[in-house]
């Protein structure tokens, strides 16, 4: 019993930190339409521009106090994204206002390309070490209650703790505020929006900023926990279930398709791996998200999806 | 002034139906056929053959494929590599566990296996299209890669998964110079690549293109919306299928599960973005770029920097490589969504007034 | 409203108008039979029942809003109604999807113009032959033979239809280039390929001018006149409803509230209060 609990917390730890990724995609699909398939990138983006500027903020500026420096260089790095998310708008997006789903999606996977390459020509392919000031020890509880006690990993316990406290601030911004409010009327129809005076460019610029943030702190907390490398940006493509399963509008649905998936894989490869050989926790989730398609497309809390003719 | 077609009349619609209607076009094609199946074989060298033709060759088999289920029926796929993989296993074990077991035939037999797969994994787009589809065909890509690589049985037990040919023979002949691999891969290249053609130009083609522009309207005028989509996914999957044989057999020799992997539908799904969705014509022209822009970036890219006086590593080389194939993509989608193909038609186009500007 | 009620449209074809009781229209082909539909709350149709007979023309009316469309859907099969029925030549049916009615001999334009961007006029008029297409997919891979045999077989019969809506010129332009009275031109002819026994219209005349107008009523003519075809048409000019409609259906807020010939309909309190509005 107590491993089946560990193994559930695990799982629904790592969940939260899909969560995380998943967040970024449904905060641009929410607000513009767009699936964004460059948004492990953006995590791989963010995460190696913070890992390397926690290096060289020191170098430049003689700063060695390791807080500020860390602190320095998430707000240095958030300032990145936010040029990146300029530039995307302007380069990208603009010239491709009213294009159809596919062809915005493959336009993404560009971005993707060209953000890996990008990304690793400035700031280096190897793997690099983000510390960020988590406790790595993990802790055991319970250890009256279950034989040989519970194992949290903290690191992931304050994983789950910042994108609780993302999401909630994110579902605020776009219930309460008037620039949240903009961005819905974008995603819905991008004319009826222009045509209420909403500027179309800004909104994305706005959009893409926060996303980038977003993925930053993914990129924060995975590179912390894996160090900073190349793999991150095929993070995403695990997250793309999560999505699926909570619904591609809807914030809280990120989080509770991330834990769900979370906890599926954990449990399936614990109890179902080794009856298959193992090594399932690749094809799980999606497995998972493509039986859900096939029930319920618009996922647990989705619009649903009218196609008229 | 040289193309045109004055004085071509066509006389029954059979001619005016044909895949290349105007006479300058088929000598064109004619002389590209004998070029490729008699001069290169004799002229190019080992390297050419190897590096550059058999994987183009290979590759835009595959790319036919895709464009069959993504630019003629506008299924998006990013499942491609996993077909590749299924049709590579299943021609290897066909090819190895059956005595005497003819290549061809082997072959064959591995592309219906990916197209019983790909018909299973297509079975979600009678439900869902778009990214959702998308997100369906990523589940096949991943459940093949975990596929071959823990269930034994399809690698003959080898550890790692890794399979190996050799002793190809084609009705005796051996297969093991570099120009012998390149023709039998051309012949079959030939040959699909032709179904392919038949295929959507004929009542087939129009189904798939009828699905692709919109779906509802087909049911009404009588489309079977299933047999369209299932259809496409059996015929895109069987040329995959058989180009994923090609390619672990005659490219690369001995191969793993991870050179199937998801990295490769990238990779195909940019050969037809880039060459064109929607023509078979531009399945070439996308392989012929994706297979020459790493080796001429690698050849171009060190001149400027040494111009520059700076110097460049490989792993910059590639870098580079990455971030020119997503802004490639960018710009194609931005400025000609219809890829090279419709570059060429245009400028066939203007080919025609030549010399007269319009 | 009144005034293009009364006032007789100029279209060409006085003389099958004039001639129009001599055209042999046989029994009920289309019989609509208390059909109810309802998106969510929203009652679309209500209680709605006419019959179609064969050979003639009828047209369904209505302001904006009506449910006419809807009707349409619900006989082609894009929408299933929850109450009612709908039988078509004698065979009931309930729940045929569109393409099963298709199948049976129905064939219809779109308001919108669902229309096949992507390919050319030959193409997407081709599209319509297909429900008579019998090759296999080996066949057409190979096309040497009866695949190729069988296009050209079906091209003669497109290019017929080419040439009845006068659109030789354009066979090779892509649709999605061509001005939109064209384009409504296609979408007939799409629909006259698969050799339909009943055609439906939905505003066939949309967004016309007069001249095309006038082509357009002679092409409904001509078809309903040459093949035979039964037309039941939607349309909002009430000079062409009166002039070339054997009868007519008026529908308001999803409830049938007038049924017979133009003139009888013409002069039905009922309708005119629906167009006018009633005088308090």
């Amino acid at each position: 019993m107590g491993f089946f609990l560990e193994t559930l917390l695990g799982g629904l730890m790592a969940g939260m930190l899909y969560s995380l990724i998943a967040l970024g995609f449904v905060l641009i699909f929410k607000a513009s339409g767009v699936f964004n398939f460059a948004q492990g990138a953006m995590v791989l983006f963010a995460a190696l521009a913070m890992a390397r500027f926690a290096e060289w903020i020191p170098q430049w500026t003689g700063l060695t106090h390791p807080v500020a420096a860390t602190v320095l260089a998430f707000i240095a790095a958030g300032f990145v994204m936010c040029v990146l998310a300029w530039v995307i708008e302007r380069l990208v997006l603009r010239h491709l206002v009213n294009q159809d789903g596919a062809t915005l999606l493959m336009a993404t996977i560009g971005i993707s390309y060209f953000l890996e390459g990008l990304g690793q020509a400035t700031f280096g392919s190897s793997v690099y070490k983000l510390d960020i000031g988590m406790p790595k020890e993990p802790i055991l509880v319970f250890d009256k209650v279950f034989e040989g006690g519970i194992l949290i990993n903290m690191e992931d316990l304050y994983a789950a703790l910042i994108a609780a406290v993302l999401v909630t601030g994110l579902s605020l911004f776009f219930q309460k505020t008037g620039t949240g409010r903009a961005l819905r009327a974008v995603a819905d129809d991008h004319q009826a929006a222009q045509s209420v005076g909403i500027g179309l460019g800004r909104i994305w610029v706005i959009v893409w900023c926060v996303a980038g943030i977003a993925a930053l702190v993914a990129g924060m907390i995975w590179g912390s926990k894996l160090g900073v490398q190349f793999s991150l940006a095929t993070l995403a493509l695990r997250a793309l279930p999560v999505v699926i399963l909570g619904g591609l509008t809807s914030v809280p649905g990120a989080i509770v398709g991330g834990l769900v998936i979370g906890v599926g894989e954990k449990l399936s490869e614990v109890y179902l791996g080794p009856l298959v050989g193992g090594g399932i926790e690749i094809w799980f989730a999606y497995v998972l998200a493509l039986l859900f398609l096939l029930v319920r497309p618009q996922g647990l809390f989705g619009e649903k999806i009218i196609d008229r003719v | 002034m040289i193309y045109r077609e004055n004085g071509q009349f066509k006389t029954s619609y059979a001619a005016d139906q044909q895949i290349f209607p105007v006479l300058q076009d088929r000598i064109a094609i004619a002389v590209l056929l004998a070029i490729a199946f008699v001069a290169v074989p004799l002229l190019a060298s080992d390297y050419l053959l190897r590096a550059v033709l058999i994987p183009f060759v290979i590759m835009s088999l595959a790319a036919v494929g895709v464009n069959v289920l993504i630019g003629y029926c506008g299924q998006i796929s990013l499942g491609s590599g996993a077909f590749m993989a299924v049709g590579a296993y299943g021609a290897y074990n066909f090819l190895v566990r059956v005595p005497g077991m003819p290549l061809v035939v082997a072959l064959a037999l591995g592309g219906l296996c990916a197209m019983a797969f790909g018909v299973l994994f297509g079975l979600p787009s009678l439900r869902v299209k778009g990214l959702y589809l998308a997100v369906a065909t990523l589940a096949a890509q991943f459940f093949a890669d975990w596929m071959f690589l823990r269930i034994k049985w399809f690698t003959l037990d080898t550890p790692s998964g890794s399979a190996a040919v050799s002793n190809l023979q084609f009705f005796g002949l051996p297969l093991e110079s570099d120009a012998a691999k390149y023709l039998f891969c051309l012949a079959l290249l030939a040959l699909l690549a032709l179904g392919a053609k038949n295929l959507v130009r004929g009542a087939i083609g129009r189904e798939w293109m009828a699905i692709r522009d919109m779906d509802v309207a087909a049911a009404v005028i009588g489309i079977r919306p299933m047999y369209a989509k299932l259809t496409a996914f059996a015929v895109s999957s069987f040329i995959i299928g058989v180009a994923g044989a090609l390619w672990g057999f005659f490219y690369l020799g001995a191969w793993e599960p991870a050179a199937f992997s998801v990295d490769i539908s990238f990779r195909l799904l940019f050969v037809v973005i880039i060459g064109g969705l929607g023509s078979i014509m531009g399945s070439f022209f996308g392989a012929a770029f994706i297979v020459v822009l790493p080796i001429a970036l690698a050849i171009v890219l060190p001149m400027i920097a040494s111009l520059l006086g700076i110097s460049i590593s490989t792993t910059a080389i590639s870098h580079a490589e990455l971030m020119i194939f997503g802004a490639l993509i960018v710009a194609f989608l931005i400025v000609e969504p219809h890829g090279l193909a419709r570059l060429w038609s245009t400028l066939r186009l203007k080919l025609r007034l030549w010399p007269f500007p319009h | 409203m009144s005034e293009a009620m009364d006032a007789p449209l100029a279209v060409a074809s006085d003389a099958e108008t004039t001639a129009a009781p001599a055209r042999r229209i046989g029994s009920v082909i289309l019989d609509v039979k208390n059909i109810s539909l309802a998106f969510g709350g929203v009652k679309a149709l209500t209680d709605i029942s006419f019959d179609v007979r064969e050979h003639e023309i009828r047209a369904i009316i209505g302001p904006n809003g009506a449910g006419k469309s809807s009707m349409l859907n619900c006989i082609n099969g894009v929408y299933q109604p929850q109450q009612g029925s709908i039988a078509l030549r004698g065979q009931t049916f309930r729940h045929m999807n569109s393409r099963q009615v298709a199948a049976s001999g129905v064939a219809r334009t779109f308001q919108n113009l669902a229309l096949f961007k992507g390919m050319s006029v030959l193409d997407n008029i081709m599209t319509g032959r297909n429900l008579k297409m019998r090759s296999n997919i080996l066949q057409q891979a190979w096309h040497w033979g009866a695949a190729a045999r069988e296009e050209a077989a079906q091209r003669r019969v497109v290019e017929g239809i080419i040439d009845f809506l006068e659109i030789q010129a354009y066979r090779k332009t892509p649709v999605g280039t061509m001005p939109y009275g064209l384009q409504k031109r296609v979408d007939l002819g799409r629909a006259l390929a698969m050799e339909p026994a009943l055609l439906l219209l939905d505003e066939p005349m949309a967004g016309m001018n007069v001249e095309e107008k006038q082509d357009m009523c002679r092409f409904i003519l001509d078809i309903n006149d040459e093949f035979g075809t039964t037309i039941v048409l939607i349309e909002h000019d009430m000079g062409v409803v009166m002039d070339i409609s054997d009868r007519v259906v008026v529908l308001d807020y999803g409830r049938k509230i007038g049924d017979g010939t133009p003139h009888v309909v013409r002069a039905d309190p009922n309708v005119i209060a629906a167009y006018l509005g009633t005088p308090h």
